[in-house]
């Protein structure tokens, strides 16, 4: 009896479940037809239609007065990549990036492994470290500039304390770009910080204890437990500070405005400064061009490397 | 940007038929408190005249002014009147048939108001695109209790010797020499210039401009180079200057904390306004010295140039007829009186420097109009890009980093590939 029935639900069951999937996978399309254009027409209209404008002016001289007629070629990037300041402006870049690597991130770590656990001081702490990063950038470079004054900032009052002439740091060719850098750390470590502090605390405490239990010393814990825990925070929070260096703009403007002598420029800056304020739009054009293949590379290769090894 | 001109013709058609009155846009810089009451006044009168329009003024900071400009001049939102200054950047936009003939719209009338280099200014291609607000001068503002101090008679500096041997005076006395807002890179540009029309003469930039003489590498710009550097290797701005915008100069000038500025005369007032107490050097302790002539002008007429501004409107093509009449009428001379009384900048028409009570002003006023060529600032003259130059190699001949020659071989390289 129950034999019989079985063909007789499979057949039922079969042609059942075939108008459902078909249901589904309609319900797919529509919302494919539905959903996608508006994401499409919005991510055309806004990154690949100014990005290919922009590849299209690279080749010409332009003014960005009506419509873009004399074509040059390659010459606008023979013209970057020959001029000394675009040197000046990579190095600088690069320096930001090692900067960032090197001092921030770990700095950033530090305060993270010191503040982590949730206390009421340690969220105040939180907060603190964290305030710069909250701050507008404009914002930041103007506090920093009257820092930096050597008439009226701390560093005047500092100078005179320690008895010595006023100095004026961002004046001076060899060392303004150190404070670019420094108020470049101070700005963004907070951000790095809050990763990491987001992923030690996700780390499990038993872990911890165990390694405890088995005499583990603190930097032991950090240096075997922790920091391999939170190695994919580590990596997530590099990819954006070599990304984030590479975008470093509106520090520097009101810090220094790329002096003096142009040495303070990175590659942003000296696109805006080169290519915007000139109006030189096809030069500009030309070194926005460069930027965007050095950060597709950068993510592409780091995305390979790491992000890959990290997921492994 | 043409495949949107007939929509933009369509909106703009609809939106002057929905209101039967023409809408006249005036673009400016954010001008003072008193500039832009000044304006208000011309505006309701012009309205009074005529029920019909409505003039619009419309105020957009300076650096975002000149980045906005070229977008909105494209654009169908485009103001009909605009503040320029003139020079390269008047002939591009020209070149790119932004800009109207309103010759014609001109009467010969009103044409005889304005001097005729003030003019020429506003003329591109034969026609007039506009027609110049005011003009100013940059020259030495002294603070003569210093200098006095320092036992320096500043009126009997003549010339560029005798400025060099008054600074290391006045630095000797212990007083910083001149203030300089060398960030900001264009006060320091001024030097440069104006050393070079002493050298080159009255006409050295428009001859650069042709390719004359070596053009910008010629012998009058590697000079005017290397009579910077004799001023800079005494180390005569205050310490720091590198880092010192335009504006804290002129506070820290208007505070008493050195003897010379170079600057233009526009900056009387301000300078004032960012002294830390608010009212700067008093009227009595101030002086208005013309830049030294070299010891021997290579060319006649150098000695006699005057740098500076004239700053004026220009007309957008296509703007209405009644753009062209608000402008005459903004620029009639009972109101560049208006505007030399209330001591907002030295009027440019004929016979309103009467109304100048300020003695800076007049003095500025007599300086432009005996002057044998008043050259338009060169950043702005030359156009962005080579402007910007200009101001650079200023920057780096004050720091003693680049060399006279390969100063004046970037300008001439950027002019050529402008």
């Amino acid at each position: 009896m129950s034999l019989s029935e079985i063909p007789a639900l499979a057949p039922v069951a079969g042609p059942k479940s075939r108008p459902l999937r078909k249901k589904g996978s309609g319900g797919r399309l529509t919302a494919i037809l539905l959903l996608l254009p508006p994401a499409l027409i919005l991510f055309s209209l806004f990154v690949i239609l100014p990005l290919t404008e922009s590849g299209y002016y690279a080749f010409f001289d332009w003014n960005g007065y009506g419509q873009p007629e004399n074509f040059v070629g390659l010459r606008n990037f023979e013209q970057v990549v020959g001029h000394g300041v675009f040197h000046t402006a990579l190095g600088n870049t690069a320096k930001i990036v090692i900067a960032s690597l090197l001092i921030q991130m770990p700095l950033a770590l530090f305060l993270a492994l010191l503040i982590y656990r949730k206390t009421p001081t340690n969220s105040l702490f939180r907060l603190i470290f964290f305030v710069p990063y909250i701050l507008a950038e404009v914002a930041a470079g103007l506090i920093w500039s009257f820092v930096f004054d050597g008439n009226y900032g701390v560093t005047a009052s500092l100078a005179q304390s320690m008895g010595i002439e006023n100095f004026f740091i961002l004046a001076d060719r060899d060392w303004a770009f150190v404070a670019v850098l420094t108020v470049v750390i101070w700005k963004y470590f907070g951000f790095h910080m809050m990763i990491y502090i987001a992923a030690l605390q996700g780390v499990p405490e038993d872990m911890i204890e165990a390694a405890q239990i088995e005499g583990a010393n603190k930097v032991q814990i950090v240096r075997y437990v922790q920091i391999p825990q939170i190695k994919p925070a580590i990596i997530v929070s590099a990819f954006f500070a070599i990304i984030g260096s590479l975008q470093v703009f509106d520090v520097i403007i009101p810090l220094t405005n790329g002096g003096p002598s142009n040495q303070t420029h990175t590659i942003v800056t000296y696109l805006y400064t080169f290519g915007l304020t000139r109006m030189k739009i096809g030069f500009g054009s030309a070194i926005g061009v460069l930027l965007f293949i050095a950060a597709v590379g950068v993510a592409i290769f780091y995305q390979r490397i790491f992000m890959k090894g990290a997921k492994a | 940007m043409n495949k949107f001109l007939p929509i933009a013709l369509m909106v703009a058609a609809s939106a002057s038929m929905a209101s039967a009155s023409t809408e006249i846009r005036v673009l400016r810089v954010q001008p003072s408190a008193k500039e832009g009451a000044f304006y208000e006044r011309v505006e309701k009168a012009f309205e009074e005249k005529n029920p019909d329009v409505d003039v619009v003024f419309e105020y957009i900071a300076n650096e975002a002014y000149k980045s906005k400009l070229p977008t909105l001049l494209q654009s169908s939102t485009k103001p009909d009147l605009f503040y320029s200054w003139g020079g390269q950047t008047l002939v591009e936009q020209t070149k790119a048939g932004f800009l109207a003939d309103i010759s014609g719209a001109v009467s010969d009338e009103v044409r005889a108001t304005f001097p005729e280099p003030a003019l020429a200014a506003y003329t591109v291609d034969g026609a007039l695109r506009g027609l110049p607000l005011y003009a100013t001068e940059v020259a030495f503002w002294v603070n003569t209790e210093l200098t006095e101090k320092a036992g320096v008679d500043y009126t009997t500096i003549k010339t560029w010797d005798d400025f060099l041997a008054a600074v290391q005076k006045i630095k000797d006395a212990g007083i910083t020499p001149i203030m300089a807002g060398g960030q900001d890179k264009w006060p320091l540009h001024f030097y440069w210039s104006y050393l070079a029309l002493r050298e080159g003469g009255a006409d050295a930039i428009n001859k650069a401009m042709q390719g004359e003489e070596g053009g910008f590498s010629g012998e009058a710009f590697v000079k005017a180079g290397a009579d910077f550097q004799k001023l800079t290797a005494l180390e005569p701005f205050q310490p720091g200057y590198m880092a010192t915008t335009y504006e804290v100069a002129s506070g820290m000038f208007a505070d008493g904390k050195a003897a010379f500025h170079l600057m233009g005369d526009w900056d009387y007032g301000p300078m004032r306004a960012r002294s830390q107490s608010g009212k700067g050097l008093p009227d009595e302790q101030l002086a208005f010295m013309a830049f030294p002539a070299i010891g021997e002008p290579v060319t006649e007429g150098g000695a006699g140039a005057t740098l500076g501004g004239m700053n004026g409107w220009a007309v957008t093509a296509d703007a209405d007829p009644k753009a062209s009449e608000f402008l005459t009428f903004m620029l009639n001379l009972e109101h560049q009186k208006e505007i030399g009384s209330e001591g907002i900048f030295v009027p440019i028409v004929k016979g309103a420097e009467t109304s100048l009570t300020n003695p800076f002003f007049q003095r500025v006023a007599a300086d432009i109009a005996g002057s044998t060529h008043h050259q338009i600032f060169l950043d702005q003259y030359l156009g962005a890009s080579v402007g910007a130059t200009v101001n650079d190699i200023s920057a780096d001949l004050a720091q003693g980093v680049i060399a006279p020659e390969d100063a004046a071989a970037q300008v001439q390289e950027a002019w050529e590939f402008r």
